[in-house]
């Protein structure tokens, strides 16, 4: 249709972008008013307290590797629990102290009932708020954002280096909390009262809990002071040119995933204020004629009901803040890899629209069982199904954009499309789960835990990975190892599959979850080999993230070097900006975006940069 | 907040209508007003589960109210002056501005103390516990706007110059005040179509 008088410069660095900025760019004076760089002056802020959103984002990230490895490692002691109950612990002693109880007379060393479930609500807060928000949305939204629609930093670095801060925090609230001596919080991730309420209910409902809640307010401070500077800058600080159907699906989806923080994450802080209530000052919004050793204790009138219903308003958007990113980060790795422009791009944003809107009135598909009236559970159940439209739309975008593409299968992309397998299986479970019917006799089951897992943990790390393939060069200068990122893939998803794919059969022959041990359950006791199975894929995926980890930091010193700037030839504009870029992102001026973000293979030619002048008579994209 | 760290000494390529850290508190107000909008949802939620104290709510709250309106009036009166740079009805309106803050705080107090003495005490009944909860937690964002307030005093009182920067720091105030100030108005109206 279009004559198009783009061509591709032959030779290394395909297109000269830097002479397409200093011609078309955008002069902000920045530099004039920077002299040497007040921002990067010494070591400490420059690597401790930085406002620069390129290394807060590998303070993200590495903090956020930091809990993965521990959240991970919890997950594998109390596996090794649930498929050996029968062996001896007793070589972890010298790891957890009191919490293996050493028979005197056996010497066979037994998991304490109590740490079990601190192992399993530590497990669940750390991997879904300090990895999966923090450590995936703080660390992309955070480097890419600015990269991307071109802008200098942050619109507050100041806050923005303040949200970093306030995850730390947290994250050292929540780390002394596992050394205490009643052991940390034990109630479950979502720390439902009377467990949560009662400092007196459990040991770790105590010193636990309360440094658990802190840890938490910590965290949303976090998230909010973040949210509100990633949903500014799109909004503010784009440059020239970057009209919003001009945006990677990247900063869409970090755009909308802050908004659902922004507007979720308070309403669980207002739980947790009554929460605080119902602890510190005995009142009893949550709580109802308890009996704690046949003695009535004197809260009346409350009801638990409610915490679940504003946590979950939470809960809900939250699994969407986790998987948003991800989607993000599988659209831009897919387009670039198969050298395809992304298939319905705005079908794309209006889908993740769609699911952000629905994510907030499908809460109470998580309370079938806890008595909501069931007339109200139908409205719920009709929504919850109608998010199946969205993302299944979304899923055949990425497919019809993988279809026929000329796929370069690197680590990166291979990420990318286990992402697409992993999110189709678990999304289909999510189907099942529901319908009010079939999820009463699978609420609590196995099932869930296996849906929720594949859908939400695995596809996220996997979205996760694949962005960190992807832009390592970007924040380091350097590759990660590529053979070892395909042993990390391949056994990462045969793995994660078999860890998960015999949960379902265990749920749908009712397997309860969260139970300590099943052998002494005559309904339970049937699938000791099937817990073994998974025990045993549980450790090697495990040592496969080791690997990963090693890959990582090796990389970061010893990795091969990025030798030009747009390593992956791809059209976004955080790869026009120097290999080591300073503070500004640009030497010079801003680039002026002239067309989207995915002309790949168009007329024939292999990829054009966003910074390039549409040619003559050649069709905008991007265009309103 | 640090202004130093601003974009602003830098021109925005999109000559922007609304300044970015004007339009970033905007949306931390859109935020926090969500908790106050989770605070209200629990309220209606647990009062129609039954077993509800009946109680009016205390007197003093009505002068409060109107003393927080009061407060934001002279905030822009105060703001008024400090565009027409007229030093001295600019400095002494945000003083009193600031001399509200304080008495609004004060008579929240008085209100709690007025609703102990009528046997709503923290503890009889989530009807007043709420009351106590939701009103605390707004107290607290008072304070925090009491605390901005006192950094724009003491540019009032200290700096000279009319700056563009002086004067996004006075709005920012300007707005966060405005916005506890009608999260007080959205609660007091709330409480009084829960109760009628
Ligand atoms: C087609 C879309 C989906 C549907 C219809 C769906 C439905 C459900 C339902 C009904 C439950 C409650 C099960 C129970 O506790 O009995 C559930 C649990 C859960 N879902 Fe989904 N889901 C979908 C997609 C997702 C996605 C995309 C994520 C995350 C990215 C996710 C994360 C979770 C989590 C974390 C839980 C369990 C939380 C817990 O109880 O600890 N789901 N899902
Ligand atoms: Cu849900």
């Amino acid at each position: 249709m279009a004559t198009t008088v783009v061509t591709q410069p032959a030779g290394k660095e395909a297109y000269n972008t830097d002479e397409l900025i200093e011609k078309y760019g955008f002069d902000d004076h920045f530099h004039e008013h920077h002299h040497g760089d007040k921002f990067q002056s010494n070591f400490i802020t420059k690597y401790i307290f930085s406002q620069d959103h390129k290394m807060i984002a590998k303070q993200f990230l590495i903090t956020g590797m930091f809990w993965a490895l521990i959240g991970a490692g919890m997950s594998i002691i109390f596996r090794l629990q649930l498929g050996f109950p029968e062996e001896s612990l007793a070589w972890l002693k010298p790891l957890l102290g009191k919490w293996i109880e050493v028979n005197p007379d056996t010497g066979v060393g037994t998991l304490s009932q109590d740490f079990y479930y601190a192992l399993v609500t530590m497990h669940g807060t750390i991997i879904v708020f300090f990895v999966l928000t923090a450590g995936l949305s703080g660390t992309f939204s955070n480097l890419l954002i600015p990269l991307q629609v071109g802008a200098r930093d942050m619109a507050s670095p100041f806050m923005n280096m303040l949200s970093y801060w306030f995850f730390f925090l947290a994250s050292v609230v929540m780390f002394l909390s596992l050394f205490v001596s009643t052991g940390p919080f034990a109630g479950g991730w979502t720390a439902y009262p009377p467990l949560s309420a009662l400092p007196q209910a459990s040991d770790g409902s105590g010193v636990g809990m309360d440094l658990w809640l802190v840890s938490l307010v910590f965290f949303v401070v976090s998230v909010a002071l973040g949210g509100i500077n990633y949903v500014t800058t799109v909004l503010n600080l784009r440059t020239k040119g970057m009209s919003l159907w001009r945006m990677p699906l990247t900063v869409w989806a970090f755009f909308i995933t802050a908004i659902i923080a922004l507007l979720s994450f308070p309403v669980l802080v207002s739980g947790f204020f009554l929460l605080m209530f119902d602890r510190m000052l005995g009142t009893s919004f949550y709580l109802n004629e308890i009996y704690i050793g046949g003695q009535a204790l004197d809260h009346v009138g409350g009801s638990p009901i409610l915490y679940q219903h504003l946590f979950w308003f939470l809960g809900h958007p939250e699994v969407y803040i986790i998987i948003l990113p991800a989607m993000g980060l599988v659209s831009e790795v897919l387009s670039v890899h198969t050298r395809k422009p992304i298939f319905g791009y705005k079908a794309m944003v209006y889908s993740m629209l769609a699911i952000a809107f629905l994510s907030f009135i499908v809460w109470a598909h998580h309370m079938f069982m806890a008595g909501v009236n069931p007339f109200i559970s139908n409205f719920f159940v009709v929504f919850t199904l109608i998010i199946a439209v969205p993302s299944a739309v979304k899923v055949f975008n990425w497919i019809a954009t993988i279809y026929k593409g000329n796929v370069r299968y690197n680590s990166a992309s291979l990420f990318a499309i286990g992402f697409v397998s992993l999110f189709i299986s678990g999304g289909l479970t999510g189907i099942f789960l529901g319908n009010s019917t079939i999820d009463i006799p699978m609420h609590d089951t196995y099932f869930v835990v296996a849906h929720f897992h594949i859908v939400m943990g695995v596809a996220a790390f996997f979205g996760m990975f694949a962005g960190i393939y992807n832009w390592f060069p970007k924040m380091y200068g350097r590759f990660m190892n590529e053979t070892l990122g395909k042993i990390h893939f391949w056994g990462t998803l045969i793995g994660a599959y078999a860890i998960f794919w015999p949960m379902h059969y265990l749920g749908i022959a009712g397997v309860p979850r969260r139970y300590y041990r099943f052998d002494n359950f005559d309904a339970f006791s049937y699938f000791p080999e099937m817990n073994q199975f998974i025990t045993i894929a549980a450790i090697v995926v495990f040592f496969l993230q080791v690997l990963f980890v090693i890959n990582f930091f090796y990389s970061i010193w010893y990795g091969e070097k990025v030798t030009e700037r747009n390593p992956w030839k791809a059209n976004t504009i955080e790869w026009t900006t120097p290999i080591h870029a300073g503070h500004g992102n640009w030497p010079g001026k801003l680039p002026t975006v002239q067309r989207w973000a995915y002309d790949y293979s168009k007329n024939g030619v292999d990829y054009v940069p966003q910074v390039v002048p549409l040619g003559e008579g050649e069709e905008d994209m991007g265009r309103h | 907040m640090n202004v130093t760290a601003l974009p602003e000494q830098y021109e925005s390529p999109r000559r922007n209508k609304i300044h970015p850290l004007k339009f970033a508190l905007w949306v931390g107000c859109a935020s926090l007003a969500m908790m106050f909008g989770g605070f209200t949802s629990a309220y209606v939620v647990r009062q129609a589960a039954g077993n509800w104290l009946e109680f009016q709510m205390p007197s003093i709250f009505l002068v409060s109210t109107a003393t927080i309106i009061l407060s934001s009036i002279t905030l822009q009166l105060s703001y008024y002056h400090f565009r027409r740079q007229n030093t001295k009805p600019y400095r002494m309106l945000l003083v009193a501005t600031f001399v509200l803050g304080v008495l609004f705080l004060a008579l929240q107090y008085m209100g709690w103390l007025e609703l102990t003495a009528r046997g709503v005490e923290l503890r009889r009944n989530p009807a007043g516990d709420f009351v106590y909860l939701i009103s605390g937690v707004h107290a607290a964002h008072v304070l925090g706007g009491l605390a901005v307030l006192a950094v724009a005093l003491i540019h009032a009182f200290r700096l000279k110059k009319f700056t563009p920067r002086r004067k996004l720091r006075l709005e920012l105030t300007l707005t966060y005040w405005h916005f506890v100030d009608l999260l007080w108005v959205y609660l007091v109206v709330f409480y009084w179509l829960q109760n009628r």
